[in-house]
């Protein structure tokens, strides 16, 4: 609950969710049909959240669209269910299996499913004439994305001109859009690993178990711990072994890494990612690390 | 350490291309360690590899490609860091005269503007626009950190005469809080620890002017004023008459019981319950994100707002306002866009250009008749609809507002009430 002062100072992190939930009833206001990306990972969870007080006491006036990779944490998809339920909101599923299977995006054998993400999503969206998609983006992440606009304009073909981005001035959001284009929203751009912690912490939410410490088989690739899986076999010299871990982002099984950790209570992850040496991204996301740029040029094409 | 109970600062950089924004930058994240080791290492490879015998902190914070490449800084980009008490929010804004828009940008949320100089050239023309443009969005707090001491021997003359033609520029600006601290961002001379190169300055280190500099009381606690953003209606049968007015208190304080009427129809109430989700609050004050609900079934719509009977703006359609312009179509009278207003969106033609700003000299041009990209000046609207406002200089929120080509779709500029 939040506290009021006699002296009418407000909390950071009370300021970041007064105005996370700013932007979301302006998009509710504006847009004609906004849907909310949903991962189940931590940074939209805090979205669902924010959303769900927005709109207190009614229901979220847009449905949650999933990209479903295939390769999906089952732990992830059982969290994503019990929001859905709990809010009865309306869940969109596009699958990326689905979407090769129709010919929508082309496997080429190099790219990552993290890639097929970006056509399997983009077609949802203008399957659905969604016109704003909200998106768990925090500008802490990121080099790229510390330049992007909470209102993110994406033209025809869902991409990003990061040259040639609109003004964004006081809390005054722009949503104007042409026939085709769409709108990313990003209510939490303004939030840190930290903050999203915290306010997990205070809200007592749910979130998926994989963040927190435990058992499980894993192997190193490219510096990094793997789970082990089906959908992730083992190549030459790869080992699996038992190791106590957590998962700091979840996505792509196939490429997210976890750490070693005993943290199994919120303080202490705050505790470790407060200490943390290495961003969430560079130690865990495989798809972040091909190139310096890797990221901004994803968003170029219509990445989250 | 947990950031339930810290505060919040918001700063806007500005400095000419080279006078060390990045660098300090830089360096404020390193020192608080809000960079990690791999962007470190990141940083350290890209350094070598383009023979630098330093580490060039600036790669830490010059993210697109293409800024890379040119080695400056294009847009604004936000950076994040705290210390135990505080967490700072970062606009960090390209100097360049051309990219004056961005730098409003910057500083339309700023609590505090941060302004670089070079201590070997001085104040320049630059610098002197810089200060202008913090001082026209009503950026409350301004530092002057004269940089890069090492290159001049920490030698205090040098700082004293910046400081003396600073603060006495300063005096034709609206600039409540001023600080000139010496500093080397490349040596981290006065930005975390204290200079021991410089034992005659005796004020604050950067950072600790950032971590203490009071920023609580810029708010306006008097002149209540509720944008009205969303209605929330349920039609649930649990909340079947809900109707709450939800939005972002503006300015002022709002509590049950209070006296108050909806703009534009004119019509009075009385707040009968806040509510901040699922919990009643006493007050709301700004930047809450509340609902509010009136005792009466009056009507109450998106773009309408709550004030307080005896103090409430006056609707008006006949705007007097600086606007800063910044596409490369010039603004001229007789033009129609798409204007924005707190909740409200209408329609403006200008009127007139009064004049135009030389943001170096403060001189007014009244013979410009029209503002090209990255220009300000003194404009007159009229608009399709009443704006709710507020002089800018009371109230930034109800003061601002922003014009939309109605073709493209594009923000064109960025408007601050005069009054
Ligand atoms: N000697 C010295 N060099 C500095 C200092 N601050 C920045 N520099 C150097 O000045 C150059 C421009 O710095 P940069 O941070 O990129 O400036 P920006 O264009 O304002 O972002 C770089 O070569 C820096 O290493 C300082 O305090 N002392
Ligand atoms: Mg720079």
């Amino acid at each position: 609950m939040t506290q009021t002062h006699s002296d009418y100072r407000l909390s950071q992190l009370d300021q970041l969710e007064a105005e996370s939930i700013h932007i979301f009833r302006e998009v509710a206001a504006e847009f004609e049909k906004p849907v909310l990306m949903f991962s189940g990972g931590k940074d939209s969870i805090v979205m669902m959240r924010l959303a769900e007080k927005a709109f207190y006491p009614a229901k979220i006036p847009f449905p949650v669209l999933q990209v479903d990779t295939g390769y999906d944490f089952p732990e992830v998809l059982a969290t994503r269910d019990n929001w859905v339920d709990r809010l009865g909101v309306k869940l969109i599923v596009a699958s990326v299996e689905q979407a090769l299977a129709d010919g929508i995006v082309i496997d080429d054998g190099k790219t990552s499913r993290n890639r097929h993400q970006i056509g399997t999503l983009l077609n949802a969206i203008e399957e659905n004439g969604f016109t704003a998609a909200f998106g768990g983006g925090r500008r802490d992440e990121e080099k790229a994305r510390a330049k992007e606009r909470v209102y993110s304009h994406r033209d025809e073909f869902g991409q990003w001109d990061p040259k040639n981005q609109r003004p964004e001035l006081w809390s005054l959001y722009n949503g104007r859009l042409h026939e085709g284009e769409h709108m990313r929203i990003f209510p939490i751009s303004n939030w840190t690993e930290l903050d999203i912690w915290d306010y997990i912490g205070r809200e007592g939410i749910e979130i998926p178990s994989i963040y927190f410490s435990h058992q499980r088989r894993v192997f190193l690739r490219d510096g990094m711990l793997l789970s082990e899986s089906e959908h992730n076999p083992l190549r030459d010299g790869e080992v699996a072994e038992e190791r106590t871990v957590r998962f700091r982002t979840v996505g792509d099984l196939t490429l997210t890494g976890c750490v070693e950790s005993t943290a199994s209570t919120i303080p202490e992850i705050i505790e470790e990612v407060a200490v943390a040496r290495v961003t969430e991204r560079g130690a865990t996301r495989g798809d972040d690390r091909f190139s310096e740029a890797a990221m901004e040029d994803r968003k170029k094409e219509g990445y989250f | 350490m947990s950031a339930t109970n810290m505060d919040l600062l918001r700063f806007a950089t500005a400095g000419s291309v080279d006078d060390g924004k990045s660098t300090l930058i830089g360096r404020l994240l390193l020192d608080s360690k809000a960079i990690f080791e791999d962007q470190l290492e990141a940083v350290e490879a890209t350094s070598s590899a383009k023979g630098y015998d330093y580490t060039d902190l600036a790669l830490l914070t010059d993210g697109l490609r293409s800024e890379r490449e040119q080695g400056i800084t294009i847009d604004v980009a936000y950076r994040y860091f705290a210390t135990p008490n505080r967490k700072f929010i970062i606009a960090d804004t390209p100097g360049h005269v051309q990219y004056t828009r961005n730098m409003v940008t910057g500083a339309s949320t700023a609590d505090l503007g941060l302004v670089l100089v070079d201590a070997r050239q001085g104040l320049t023309e630059q610098s002197r626009r810089h200060a202008v443009i913090l001082s026209l969005l009503r950026v409350p707090h301004l530092v002057l950190a004269v940089n890069k001491m090492d290159l001049v021997d920490f030698d205090q003359s040098i700082y004293e005469n910046i400081y003396r033609e600073f603060t006495q520029f300063a005096t034709k600006l609206n600039v409540p809080d001023l600080e000139v601290i010496p500093i080397s961002a490349l040596q981290g001379d006065n930005v975390v620890t204290r200079s021991e190169n410089m034992p005659w300055y005796s004020g604050p280190t950067l950072m600790h002017h950032l971590e203490h500099v009071h920023v609580a009381s810029d708010r306006d606690l008097i002149d209540a004023r509720f944008p009205v953003q969303y209605v929330i209606r349920p039609k649930s049968d649990e909340f079947h008459d809900y109707r709450g007015y939800a939005g972002q208190i503006a300015g002022g304080v709002l509590k049950p019981g209070d006296e108050v009427v909806v703009l534009p129809s004119g019509m009075t109430s009385r707040i009968a319950k806040i509510d901040l989700f699922d919990q009643e609050v006493p007050e709301a004050f700004p930047p809450m994100s509340v609902t509010v609900h009136l005792e009466d079934d009056v009507d109450v719509s998106r773009g309408d707002m709550i004030a307080r009977v005896k103090n409430a703006p006056t609707p008006s359609q006949d705007i007097d306002a600086m606007i800063c312009w910044m596409t490369t179509t010039p603004l001229q009278p007789r033009q129609k866009l798409a204007i924005k207003h707190t909740t409200r969106t209408g329609r403006a033609l200008v009127k007139d250009v009064q004049y135009r700003l030389d943001v170096n000299t403060l001189h007014r041009d009244q013979g410009a008749g029209e503002l090209g990209v990255n220009e300000i000046g003194r404009v007159t609207l009229r608009t399709t609809v009443p704006l709710l406002c507020d002089p800018y200089s009371k109230n930034r929120t109800t003061g601002s507002f922003v014009l939309i080509d109605e073709a493209t779709g594009v923000t064109v500029g960025a408007g601050m009430i005069n009054g």
